[in-house]
């Protein structure tokens, strides 16, 4: 880099390195048709899940369109409070801005019926119980405190009923363009 | 150089949108696909356009690709910029001999954030952004400039705020209290949700896609420095030179869609490109009208490859415009023939 | 659906950034805090201000600051109404080009005056500082017409 030549009035002086640029932006953000449909749902203690127009797969949250092939997803069902768990993960280290005991089970949830999962919480569990396949089942707030808002199910806990075998657990949506065959 | 063709494009404009930016695109990209025929399994290569401080999200563009269907993977690029450029990338593609169709779109959705927020951060970070000047006052200094030096006159602005339909007469221009001196808020863009989308084709395929494709007969894009000081108001070298490269001038223009959201820019450009001040055709949604961030440029595209569908027009310039004080521009020369 | 019954819900990102000058911009920021305003020179010998590392027309590195004067000239303007929440000002002002002397290119910064009618292109602005300055661009806190300042 070439070398700087600064009047000598500053020259000796401590130089400045960094400026302060702070940038604050405010928004006012809409969830869209499908997601402002399912939280309306939601607040009435029932989940939405979309189906696809293409083959029927049942995606969970709804979000407008079926990813894997560009298709609007305007259909809705309503889905059981249970599932199991397609993978987890356990977390020892806290992260700022979560107030949440450790360890705590983040895990990947697919409702009963649903194709792809969702990640939420397992709670009522020992982390060394944790499993894939593991059926679990929703627990909410108190009705009063029901709202539009992904806050509404505190946790999911084990329902105790036998595991889904391991082959058959997780994603069963994700399947070849045309054929319909899962490929997971 | 490869003779590619736009043979279909879709695009919407609405004041506030409730539909999330994937749901206003898929119906955007399931037409150009359908009019076409194509399935996105033969679509060599998609391109799209978009702001991350628009949507107020990191990588925003990656959620909307569920628009697009990326399974299986699908060869994909994005812009942080207005689509036309998302377009000039899949052009030079086009050129590099590996696709022989491709998807391009852009979207933007100003109504839930604070839009002067957001251009504002585009200026020098160091100088000009902290002072948070807004649109309506870079535009305006720019205006002052050209008013006074008597490059340009208030019946030019009134005119083009007419023609844009910010106002239905000059009696009502002139009537209208200033809003960033000297700008009426006629000669300031109306900010709307939207987004295009649109399938390029190359010779030999595009001619199997649609009965008259809309040919790019040329396309450039420059820059000119961010140092507000280091321009010269009077003048846009960067459209000028782009103008040159495309070769806007090798024939008569039918119809020129120019991306200028201010009354401003529109005369300041026309003059430049030597365009009539006053054309017989005005833009249907000029942008002074209905602005969209990040796709009124791909936008101007679209609606200079339509007027050659709908055979209103031979040949057609397209335009698009970022950053302050016309920065950045991009010419798109469209024509019915080959050339 | 209606759109009268949309849902929203607010969101506020902040960026704290702190931005590394280098050593042109550094040098402008130091001399800011030491209440002078420092140019660069390009090779034709012309002054730019506020410096880059380069030229922004030709892109050749440029490395002679110099110190420009502190009253110039407006080249153009405009009013600001109603300051916008991050503005530095909180009353109305003009934002103006000002070719500051013994420099060639204007900069932007605002011109504190009461009323647009007060502005003019061409007339004589001088610097206003803050009390304390700290190397940003906000240390100036606006200009002023000359004779006022010198009042």
């Amino acid at each position: 880099m070439p070398e700087i030549n600064v009047p000598s009035s500053i020259k000796d002086l401590e130089q400045v390195q960094s400026v302060r640029t702070p940038i604050r932006m405010e928004y006012t953000f809409t969830p869209g048709v499908a997601a402002q449909t399912y939280l309306r749902e939601f607040a009435n203690k029932k989940i939405l899940g979309a189906v696809s127009p293409v083959d029927g797969a049942v995606l969970v949250p709804p979000r407008g369109a079926d990813p894997r092939y560009g298709a609007l997803c305007d259909e809705f069902v309503e889905m059981p409070h249970t599932g199991h768990i397609g993978s987890f993960c356990v977390t020892n280290v806290p992260i700022p801005g979560r107030e949440l005991e450790l360890p705590y089970i983040s895990a990947w949830i697919f409702l009963d019926g649903a194709d792809i999962g969702f990640l939420n919480l397992v709670a009522e569990c020992p982390p060394e119980e944790c499993r894939i396949g593991m059926r679990v089942e929703a627990v909410w707030k108190p009705d009063d405190e029901i709202g539009m808002t992904a806050e509404n199910i505190l946790y999911w806990r084990p329902t105790g009923e036998p595991d889904l075998p391991f082959d058959e657990a997780g994603v069963r949506g994700w399947h070849v363009r045309g054929d319909g065959e899962s490929d997971a | 150089m490869r003779k590619v063709a736009i043979v279909s494009a879709a695009s919407r404009q609405e004041e506030k949108m409730l539909d999330n930016e994937v749901e206003l695109m898929v119906p955007l990209i399931s037409k150009v696909r359908e009019e076409t025929g194509l399935d996105q399994t033969e679509i060599g290569f998609t391109c799209s356009g978009s702001s991350d401080f628009l949507a107020g999200q990191a990588f925003s563009f990656v959620m909307t690709l569920d628009a697009v269907g990326p399974v299986p993977p699908i060869s994909e690029s994005h812009v942080e910029m207005d689509g036309a450029w998302a377009l000039y990338e899949t052009w030079v593609k086009f050129q590099m001999g590996v696709i022989d169709t491709a998807l391009v779109y852009s979207y933007g959705k100003p109504s839930p954030g604070s839009l002067q927020d957001v251009l504002s951060t585009q200026l020098d970070p160091y100088y000009v952004a902290p002072l948070w000047p807004d649109a309506h006052a870079i535009a305006a200094l720019q205006a002052r400039h050209l008013l006074e030096k008597e490059e340009i006159s208030l019946q030019h602005l009134a005119d083009c705020a007419v023609r844009a339909g910010t106002v239905e007469n000059h009696e009502e221009y002139y009537e209208q209290q200033i809003l960033a001196d000297p700008l009426r808020p006629a000669d300031c863009p109306t900010y709307a949700d939207g987004g295009v989308a649109m399938i390029l084709a190359a010779e030999g395929k595009a001619e199997e896609l649609c009965e008259k494709p809309a040919w790019i007969t040329g396309i450039d894009h420059r820059i000119d420095t961010h140092h507000f000081g280091a321009r010269n108001l009077s003048t846009i070298p960067s459209a000028k030179k782009a103008a040159e490269k495309a070769g806007v001038h090798k024939a008569d223009i039918d119809l020129a869609e120019i991306h200028t959201a201010y009354t401003v820019h529109d005369v300041l450009l026309r003059k430049e490109l030597n365009l009539p001040l006053n054309p017989e055709k005005s833009s249907k949604n000029h942008p002074i009208k209905a602005e969209t961030l990040m796709a009124s440029g791909l936008l101007r595209i679209a609606e200079a490859a339509r007027a050659i569908w709908d055979q209103e027009a031979n040949r057609t310039l397209a335009h698009a415009t970022s950053g302050p004080l016309m920065q950045q521009n991009l010419m798109c020369v469209l024509s019915g023939e080959k050339e | 659906m209606n759109p009268e019954e949309r849902l929203s819900a607010p969101i506020v990102l902040e960026y704290p950034f702190t931005r590394t000058t280098g050593p042109v911009i550094g040098a402008f920021m130091t001399g800011l805090r030491e209440k002078i305003i420092l140019g660069i020179k390009r090779d034709d010998g012309t002054v730019l201000v506020p410096p880059t590392e380069y030229d922004p027309v030709t892109s050749k590195a440029l490395t002679e600051m110099v110190e420009v004067g502190q009253t110039g000239e407006v080249t153009t303007w405009t009013w600001v109404e109603n300051p916008r929440d991050q503005s530095p000002w909180d009353s109305p002002h003009a934002l103006a080009m000002i070719l500051l002397d013994g420099s060639d290119t204007p900069f932007l910064h605002a011109v504190l005056v009461e009323e647009p009618d007060h502005m003019k292109t061409g007339m004589r602005v001088s610097i206003k500082w803050k009390k304390e300055t700290e190397g940003h661009i906000q240390d100036i806190e606006g200009f002023v017409p000359e004779k006022e300042n010198h009042a």
